[in-house]
């Protein structure tokens, strides 16, 4: 048995004790989401075996699911290191308990949805190919390389600010402390560590945005840059952003408001916090919908047949109760929630949440899929209805995040540490002279 | 450089479906049981696209068979991020079955749907499995695939003229729907070769093509009476 490790008399010792304390559910919790991930791994076994007929696409809607996830995870990635670096950079105070939780979000997600257009593949086997005799004028080798700049810098700015808190879990010792001290890079905190330590933090922050950006431009480009239409659409990029970033600050809200009751952060994720958060949401609630007005408003004022065909089809076909289920969720849900003090709460910041994860999910499947549905060729078209092997992929996706999530929060603080003693020590002086600066006068002190 | 181009005239077409049934014979192209088919998975190099016009009673029936256009500016190479698919200086689109990864991208670009892929693993019944064309390479699971303008055949025409030492002769090169087809509506030839067949029915006042107006350029030119 080894030695209790002593945590409870440190200041933030809520933030310790996830790590140091184990109870029946994190074992109960990871033992069902690994009986997801394996049964959603012989499901993609069976489609290795069988070929990509085992799932429902066909010749004419020839993507689906795994395509509609790939956009949708990739999104996801975007709370968190786009919104922390946000943050960061325009030293708003109360990130400090956010931006790790939400770094976190963007290393475990886009590594899955990184992988999902390999799960398209009909030709797994051949995915090397990419780099032996890729062509750099397509848009998916495109995407190959936003991506990969994106995971690189998203795991080293989600790495860099975690290795005072790494020396903490070091210094404290145990079974693991071999491990701590290779990741903690022998931090002792000292005056020139500190400051290589900003500097590098500052540089990064500056560099993850535009990566960020350029993450979803370029999906969206995959769309863009064919003639299909509904696909071939100038405000693709920006409207895939916008779209990103509110379904990943609906996620990171969902996951604050879990960890914070699971891990009793009560004391942390204070409500101030959420409702800073949500008025974001918000606001992203009412910049997408700008941007799908505009989008469909420009395809009905201009009445291109084709054009209109695949309106026509969102808003009256067979997926008409996804579309307006979208508008729904994504629209009218949040906006009623989150503009109305009395149901500004974080249960009702939760259900919008909720509401907005599924409809940018929809939102994903309703730019899929009629397009492919309604080619410009008179054909016969089929429905598109995922198959078993889909929605376990699916499932899967969703069970390795939230694996990644618990393992990590086993492992590591969820709220960094040191930026919270930061804040107490130096981030309140630090505003209060800010805050002088800002006023007519004469400069005080700061430097 | 010759610019392999087909002219199908809609009005001697009446629609048979021979020009199908020769192209899966010819380019070893799987068969789809029923039940796949059912769920849209049928595999065509040369379809036949029916088009309902009118409400009932005034039903107008318009058939016509659609090939790969092989587009002179083809929006399928652009996005392959392999090199799988591409246009040759002849102006034939080729796929290279062993390079694919099975994005299926080009299928996902092209405005025409002319291309397909291989869901599972390609099927025939036994009969057919011993009389494959020799010219032509069985495709695998997990590739896409389309009319290639039989160009095996042309590498044999190639051969013969060169043995021969001269030109390609108009006619000769010809792509087995065109050369089974009853009805004679499909021409097929130079479009540069300005004595060609191909050539003067493509200047044609009855002459169209598909969706002349995304740019793409097909090379398949259908000829069909104004009303």
């Amino acid at each position: 048995m080894p030695k209790k490790i002593q945590y409870e008399n440190e200041l933030d010792a809520p933030l310790f004790r996830p790590i140091y304390e184990t109870g029946k559910g994190f074992y109960i919790t990871v033992g069902i989401l690994m009986l997801i991930i394996l049964w959603a791994l012989i499901m993609y076994i069976t489609q290795i075996w069988f070929g990509l007929g085992v799932t429902g696409m066909n010749q004419t809607i020839t993507w689906g699911f795994y395509i509609i996830n790939f956009v949708f995870f990739i999104g996801i990635s975007h709370a968190g290191t786009l919104i922390s670096a946000i943050l960061r950079l325009s030293r708003a105070e109360w990130r400090r308990p956010i931006t790790r939780m939400a770094e976190v979000i963007t290393a475990i997600v886009l590594a899955i949805g990184g992988l999902h257009p390999i799960l398209d593949l009909g030709r797994p086997d051949r995915v090397l190919n990419i780099f032996t005799s890729g062509r750099l004028q397509s848009p998916l080798l495109w995407d190959v390389t936003s991506i990969t700049a994106y995971f690189t810098a998203s795991t080293v700015y989600l790495y860099l600010p975690m290795i005072p808190d790494i020396a903490k879990l070091r210094d404290k010792g145990g079974k693991l402390t071999w491990f701590y001290s290779f990741l903690s890079w022998g931090w002792q905190g000292t005056e020139h560590q500190k400051k290589v330590l900003n500097r590098a933090i500052s540089i990064l922050m500056i560099m993850v945005i535009p990566i960020a950006i350029s993450v979803h431009t370029v999906i969206s480009y995959i769309f863009s840059m064919t003639l299909q239409p509904g696909w071939h659409s100038t405000i693709f990029g920006p409207y895939f952003v916008v779209g990103a970033i509110f379904s990943g600050i609906a996620v990171l809200l969902i996951l604050m408001i879990v960890s914070r009751k699971v891990f009793h952060l009560e004391d942390y994720l204070k409500k101030i916090h959420f409702q800073y958060l949500s008025t974001l949401l918000l606001i992203m609630a009412l910049l997408w919908f700008y941007f799908t007005f505009s989008e469909f408003l420009t395809g009905i004022f201009g009445s291109e047949p084709h054009e209109m065909e695949i309106i026509h089809y969102k808003f009256t076909g067979p997926y008409a109760l996804f579309f307006w289920g979208m508008l729904l969720l994504n629209f009218i849900i949040p906006v009623i929630i989150l503009s109305i003090k009395r149901f500004k709460t974080i249960t009702g910041i939760l259900i919008a949440s909720i509401a907005v994860v599924i409809g940018m999910w929809l939102e994903r499947l309703n730019i899929v899929v009629p397009s492919l549905a309604n080619p410009r060729m008179e054909l016969p078209i089929g429905i598109y209805i995922p198959s078993l092997v889909e929605w376990s992929l699916f499932l899967g996706g969703i069970a390795v995040f939230i694996l990644g999530f618990v393992l990590f929060s086993k492992f590591f603080p969820l709220i960094s540490i040191w930026e919270i003693e930061e804040g107490r020590e130096e981030g309140i002086k630090e505003v209060e002279e800010r805050v002088h600066s800002y006023l007519p006068g004469k400069e005080t002190g700061s430097k | 450089m010759p610019k392999w181009a087909m002219v199908i005239d809609l009005d001697k077409c009446t629609g048979c479906g021979d020009c199908i049934a020769a192209c899966k014979l010819e380019n070893n192209i799987a068969i789809v049981s029923p039940e796949e088919a059912n769920d849209g998975r049928v595999m065509f190099w040369m379809d036949m696209i029916t088009i309902y016009e009118g409400e009932y009673p005034n039903i107008r029936v318009k058939r016509f068979p659609k090939p790969c256009f092989h587009c002179d500016n083809p929006p399928c190479t652009k996005v392959c991020p392999v090199n799988a698919t591409y246009k040759n200086e002849e102006g034939l689109i080729g796929q290279i079955y062993h390079r694919c990864i099975g994005c299926r991208y080009c299928m996902v670009a092209c405005p025409y749907t002319a291309k397909v892929f291989n869901w599972l693993e390609p099927e025939w019944p036994d009969e057919f499995k011993n009389c494959f064309n020799p010219d032509v390479s069985l495709r695998m699971m997990g590739v896409v695939e389309k009319c290639s303008f039989c160009a095996h055949r042309l590498l044999k025409v190639k051969e013969d003229a060169d043995s021969d030492e001269r030109e390609i002769l108009d006619n000769e090169y010809l792509p087995a729907c065109s050369e089974s087809c009853p009805a004679n509506a499909i021409d097929f030839g130079d479009l540069e070769n300005k004595e060609s067949r191909v050539y003067n029915l493509s200047r044609s006042s009855r002459a169209y093509r598909e969706m002349e107006d995304l740019g793409t350029e097909p090379k398949v030119i259908y000829l069909q009476k104004r009303e």
